[in-house]
């Protein structure tokens, strides 16, 4: 009885040890992120673009890299949208959304989602090779885009499965054909779309294997999507190689800045979210 | 009038058919696409020697994956290791054992790592792991080591799987049936007992899914990877030693694919072979996944 009792205890002191473990490596993280990056913070790094020189130490900013993480994500996730809102839609009005060609279709976005960006990246690079586009805007847009449709879709399609029936049978009933209803539908789940694109925005921006190959690199703002673009996480990279101590810190930095992107995205989200729930749940 | 609105939906379904097609038809593609760049290597190497040779010298056309290939499996067997029993424990700890209040706040936290950025964990694997390896855990057991280790690279691995794990976990846990639990307690079996004797048999085939769900993860994690393992293009002999996995590999090298021949279909070959394991890996164990949840809704 006392082994049991002693059993018991042991297994549920680790248990609590590991859940400490676990949840707490998010502040571990966030922590060493923000103890390295805040002393090499400055104005200049967010408001100039690598000047002369930068790579040795001398002043400048990653304003390019920010600036080029923000158009590839936002892109990508506008372009994603175009594709995966139909795609969400199809599966569930069309397909019934509970047949098993509709499950078969989860399944395959679910496998897609699941494969890594450094295969899409790969991949990208040899669409782009076989059209003659050289390392552009457009490259890392198409790339990422590919990365962000499974998680949109899958999203979408979450958010559409909340939808309660009596609404579409409602308007069914009206005598609208499925694409009236859908409309409908698509009005209903608004906050739910806002979750995906905060989703695939948060994805997009802090992803580099797609876009190593895809996107290149430039100290220069793009003013087209033929131009080489710099993302935020590529210029962590490169910095953090560097032998500079200067140019390290300022990689500690703009880690610290794709850090706080992403965690505004994904606060934003979760506030969305719940919501969302609330909207639904009534 | 009813005619254009019937034709209007016709229309549309066809387009979002095609939509539909063609974003499921990207794995086919993708595939495909890799598999044609790689004919030329495999033309001329064998594929039991690309995976079976340990020797890797480009400029000689001579590209054995042997070493890329171990160090993938180091990677991830380290991370496997370390990330599943924790993660088994804080999952139990999360469905069983929490109050309903701190609950709320767990999930999210374990969900908020899922959106730190590859490269993050990288930058941190630099400045927290690869430090701590070097001056704290490695003197203890060999002479020297830079930190840079496969045993880095299996560290934040295994906290970049943390969420996926505990998330697919919780929510298999969450699906077992209180009655079965309740009739174990009510027998007298104490909470762990319970835990290990019904909900872990029950919760068998979802916990193999995640783990092997985690496991495609990890083969192809690439930019945290590469920052710290050390990129050494040899067999790691040890969790000390520097390790060079494929993606890895692929990213590193992009740069010179296109000066040396046969370079870049090898290159391809890797990126192949990387997709055909992880599509595989990830067939298996959504479809168990899929079969679960079905289950619960019949």
């Amino acid at each position: 009885m006392i082994r049991r009792k002693l059993e018991e205890n042991f297994f549920r002191t680790l248990m609590i040890l590991a859940t400490i473990l676990v949840t707490g490596s998010f502040f571990l993280i966030v922590g060493t992120i923000l103890y390295r990056g805040v002393p090499f913070m400055t104005w200049d790094m967010i408001s100039k673009i690598p000047g002369g020189g930068f790579y040795i130490g001398k002043e400048g900013g990653v304003l390019n890299a920010i600036v080029g993480s923000l158009y590839i994500a936002g892109g990508a996730t506008i372009l994603g949208l175009f594709i995966s809102i139909p795609v969400a839609i199809y599966i569930n009005m069309y397909f019934g959304g509970r047949t098993w060609l509709a499950n078969a279709l989860r399944i395959a976005f679910d496998v897609l989602f699941g494969i890594p960006s450094i295969v899409y990246g790969a991949f990208g690079f040899l669409i782009m090779v076989y059209f003659g586009i050289r390392a552009s805007l457009l490259g890392g847009i198409v790339a990422v885009t590919l990365l962000v449709i499974p998680i949109l879709v899958r999203t979408l399609d979450e958010v559409i499965r909340t939808v309660p029936r009596e609404l579409r049978d409602a308007t069914s009933a009206l005598g609208a054909t499925r694409w009236e209803t859908a409309k409908v539908v698509i009005r209903q789940i608004r906050p739910g779309v806002f979750t995906a694109i905060l989703l695939s925005f948060g994805r997009a921006v802090g992803d580099v294997a797609s876009v190593l190959f895809t996107a290149g690199f430039s100290d220069n703002i793009p003013t087209s999507l033929h131009q080489p673009t710099a993302t935020l996480p590529l210029a962590i990279f490169f910095q953090l190689g560097s032998p500079v101590a200067e140019v390290q810190g300022r990689a500690y930095a703009s880690a610290l800045i794709l850090t706080i992107i992403v965690l505004i995205i994904t606060v934003l989200s979760s506030i969305l979210a719940k919501q969302f729930s609330k909207n639904t749940s009534r | 009038m009813t005619s254009l609105r019937l034709l209007k939906d016709k229309v549309y379904a066809k387009i979002m058919l095609i939509f539909t097609i063609l974003s499921v038809a990207v794995v086919l593609v993708i595939g495909i696409g890799l598999y044609l760049k790689s004919v030329p290597v495999l033309n001329k190497i064998s594929l039991y020697t690309l995976l079976t040779s340990s020797v890797w010298k480009p400029l000689k056309g001579l590209f054995g994956f042997f070493p890329f290939i171990m160090g993938t499996l180091w990677v991830t067997a380290i991370a496997i290791i370390i990330a599943l029993p924790l993660c088994l424990l804080t999952s139990f700890f999360i469905t069983e054992y929490a109050p309903n209040q701190l609950r709320k706040i767990l999930v999210p936290f374990v969900n908020l790592l899922s959106g730190i950025p590859p490269v993050i964990f990288g930058v941190w694997g630099v400045l927290f792991i690869v430090p701590l390896i070097q001056d704290h855990i490695a003197p203890h057991f060999v002479e020297f080591s830079t930190g840079y280790s496969v045993l880095a690279g299996g560290i934040v691995l295994a906290v970049m799987i943390f969420p996926l794990i505990v998330s697919i976990v919780c929510e298999v846990l969450n699906t077992i049936p209180k009655d079965l639990k309740d009739a174990s307690l009510a027998l007298g079996a104490t909470k762990w007992e319970t835990i290990r004797k019904v909900s872990l048999r029950k919760a068998k085939p979802g916990i193999i899914a995640a783990t092997v769900l985690a496991v495609s993860r990890a083969f192809g994690e690439t930019i945290a990877v590469l920052m710290v393992c050390g990129n050494n293009a040899d067999v790691p002999h040890s969790v000390f030693d520097p390790g060079y996995p494929l993606p890895a590999l692929i990213a590193n090298n992009y740069g010179e694919i296109l000066s040396i021949p046969m370079y870049d279909s090898a290159l391809m070959f890797a990126a192949f072979l990387l997709f055909i394991i992880i599509l595989l890996f990830n067939v298996i164990s959504r479809i168990i996944l899929a079969r679960l949840e079905r289950k619960l809704a019949l």
